[in-house]
């Protein structure tokens, strides 16, 4: 464990009461980051970013500046932030929307520089109330400031900011589903390809979507260079990470570790961290980055919050949520509850994933609730097989975005981990966790 | 007359004047129109239409895509309690079911005095604080049965009117930058006309040199080139 070494790259503020304000921000630095950008060109902004190896913390971990060199050359490109954070257990942009709408703000304008976007939206997720409202009053201090607008700090750059407010779609993560959506138009995930809206984004144009936890490690990147970022973590994660931790322990919260050096051991057990189980009780199972995730045993907790080392693992760290379930939880039941969660935001355009869902609801509610039978389990697999050929890891896709090929990840880790468990439902008619 | 207040009008065309295409602006105005009366009215329905330019049914089947638009009556208060995974675990579905005992409904239910509605929700991405609950987009965590109950009197009481506004009321802090109220068929995209220019020296801005000065520059650096697109906004 390393945590004490580690500087707060995203989190350095949170602990102020007034954490959120222009005030405290520029009294901790706020907006320097900005202008060190604006003192440099373009180019060299992207290239600290492209030394830093900043690998995307919305959950797909590509790297930021990457996707940042595919942009079409376009008289206009846009620069689009998502805050949309739905994925089950993931709150850490949340927090850093709530408690440091600035730093976000500081990042957004050193992206939209860096690659010179015409206009940037920040689409939030519309149930973050407070987080619209925060980062809405952020904008205005920073346009009053003259850190967003015309001539951004006396320079010659200029751009228009918009807080974009979401309206209750878990979809709407989905990089193409948002940008129906900031469109005006119902979440569906555009066909694939283009795969990437670099090529062909909002409006048709070349545009860029960032997650907010990304923009918001901007502004140290461009203070301390992208080497000292990369000198954090180990192999392509690098720098530090948001874990948001759930479930079925001591000390639920954000935690900002160094990637790749901590264990799921160390942040599920350590006093400053998880610090254990509720009860004392025994750990069953943890997902390690988002529902969508597959799930790790007991015997897996040693392995590092590393995004190349839980890949090799069969699963991913994803949105970097971690939810823990202890001997006291039923695993078909957490696994139907993952699913319904599925069946109930699949946007319906693809016929495995909105059937799929559905069916598999159903059949796992009912093995559930002890009226189920062992043929059903091999049947889940079938449809899950549907969804996600081969059941492999990644998965493959029958669909248009990913959301249906994650489906079986619950399904299919609860039918492989506790089959025996699952057995018990269908042979004594009942739950018996219940 | 318009069934929305002027001021909402007003707003509304504001928020088209910040997108390059005016069909963006659609759920904010949504929104807003919630923020009125609590849910879309069909009447509200066609006059977003209007602003955006599209038909009513496009903002209905748009609207109807959503969680939070809602396309009819739900109470003053929407209680929405996260039952997904990480609240679940910590007992969300008891926290439910003595809610539904509480309010006399099952989720989806709104009580007949119009006053409550309670939803059986998604993750609300308040992990560390579960079993959390939102009443009209504003979180509560950590809710025993008792805390729920108590929650449930204060706000019939009234007494969390500064903390939970009344239903649809998404942001109380309104943009106050870049917001040149557009007339149809002029330039939807404000601060594209001018050079960039910048009054005020950094921080002694007043809010009325901002707004001059800090509107929408839509330059790329050292450029001028407008971000307004037309091509899409004809068809």
């Amino acid at each position: 464990m390393t945590l004490d070494r580690v500087p707060r790259i995203v989190t350095s503020r949170i602990g102020y009461e007034d954490s959120y304000t222009l005030e405290r921000f520029l009294a901790t630095g706020g907006y320097d980051g900005l202008r060190k950008a604006l003192s440099m060109s373009p180019g060299e902004v992207s290239a600290e970013v492209n030394t830093a190896s900043l690998l995307g913390r919305g959950g797909a971990g590509f790297p930021a500046g990457r996707k940042w060199s595919m942009l079409r050359a376009a008289p206009t490109t846009y620069l689009v932030v998502n805050g949309d954070e739905s994925e089950p257990a993931t709150f850490k942009d949340h927090l850093l929307l709530e408690r440091d709408p600035h730093q976000l703000i500081e990042g957004v304008m050193i992206a939209a520089y860096a690659i010179g976007a015409a206009q940037v939206f920040i689409f939030i997720r519309g149930e973050m109330a407070l987080g619209i409202e925060r980062v809405t009053q952020a904008l205005n201090e920073a346009y009053e400031y003259g850190a967003v607008g015309r001539n951004v700090l006396g320079s010659s750059f200029s751009v228009d900011v918009v807080v974009h407010p979401g309206a209750g779609a878990y979809i709407c993560g989905e990089e193409t589903a948002l940008l129906e959506s900031l469109e005006g138009k119902r979440g569906f995930p555009r066909i694939k390809p283009p795969y990437f809206p670099a090529a062909i984004g909002l409006y048709g144009e070349p545009t860029v979507v960032n997650n907010v936890e990304t923009m918001s490690n901007l502004p140290w990147i461009v203070l301390n260079g992208g080497a000292a970022f990369a000198a954090l973590g180990s192999g392509s994660s690098t720098g530090t990470r948001l874990f948001a931790l759930s479930g079925r322990v001591n000390n639920p919260g954000v935690f900002e570790l160094e990637m790749a050096k901590t264990t799921f051991r160390d942040l599920i057990f350590d006093k400053s961290l998880g610090n254990g189980i509720i009860d004392g009780k025994a750990l069953k199972a943890f997902i390690p980055g988002g529902v969508s995730a597959p799930w790790f045993s007991p015997d897996q907790v040693d392995i590092h919050l590393d995004q190349d080392e839980v890949g090799k693992a069969g699963s991913m760290l994803g949105s970097g949520s971690v939810v823990v379930m202890d001997e006291t939880t039923c695993a078909l039941r957490a696994a139907w509850r993952i699913t319904k969660f599925f069946w109930r935001e699949s946007c319906g355009q693809c016929t495995p994933c909105r059937e799929g869902s559905g069916w598999l609801e159903k059949t796992l509610w009912r093995i559930e609730n002890g009226e189920g039978s062992e043929e059903e389990l091999d049947m889940l697999m079938d449809v899950c097989d549907n969804l996600a050929p081969g059941l492999t890891w990644p998965p493959q896709q029958t669909t248009i975005c990913v959301l249906g090929p994650s489906i079986p990840s619950s399904i299919a880790s609860a039918i492989r981990m506790f089959r025996d468990e699952l057995l018990v439902h269908v042979k004594e008619g009942r739950c018996p966790f219940a | 007359m318009t069934h929305l207040s002027e001021e909402m009008i007003t707003h509304a065309r504001q928020l088209v004047s910040l997108y390059p295409e005016p069909r963006s602006a659609l759920i904010p105005i949504c929104h807003l129109a919630q923020e009125q009366d609590g849910w879309l009215r069909p009447e509200a329905i066609e006059e977003i239409a209007a602003i955006v330019g599209v038909s009513p049914a496009e903002v209905f089947g748009t609207a109807s895509f959503y969680d939070l638009l809602h396309t009819e009556p739900v109470g003053r208060y929407v209680v929405s309690i996260c039952t997904n995974i990480a609240c679940m675990l910590a007992g969300a579905y008891d926290l439910l079911d003595h809610a539904e005992k509480n309010l006399g409904i099952k989720a989806g239910g709104t009580t007949p005095d119009g006053l409550f509605t309670l939803e059986d929700a998604e993750c609300i991405a308040d992990c560390d604080n579960a079993p959390c609950l939102q009443v009209n987009g504003r979180y509560f965590g950590k809710l025993t049965r008792a805390e729920f109950d108590k929650l449930v009197e204060d706000l019939r009481a009234c007494e969390l009117a500064e903390q939970v506004p009344t239903h649809g009321t998404l942001c109380r802090v309104r943009r106050s930058v870049g917001l040149a109220a557009r007339d149809s068929g002029g330039d939807i995209h404000p601060g594209t006309g001018g050079e960039p220019e910048r009054s005020s020296s950094a921080g002694g801005g007043s809010a009325s040199e901002s707004e001059k000065g800090g509107v929408a520059g839509s330059g790329t650096a050292g450029t001028s080139q407008p971000a307004r697109r037309s091509r899409r906004g004809k068809k």
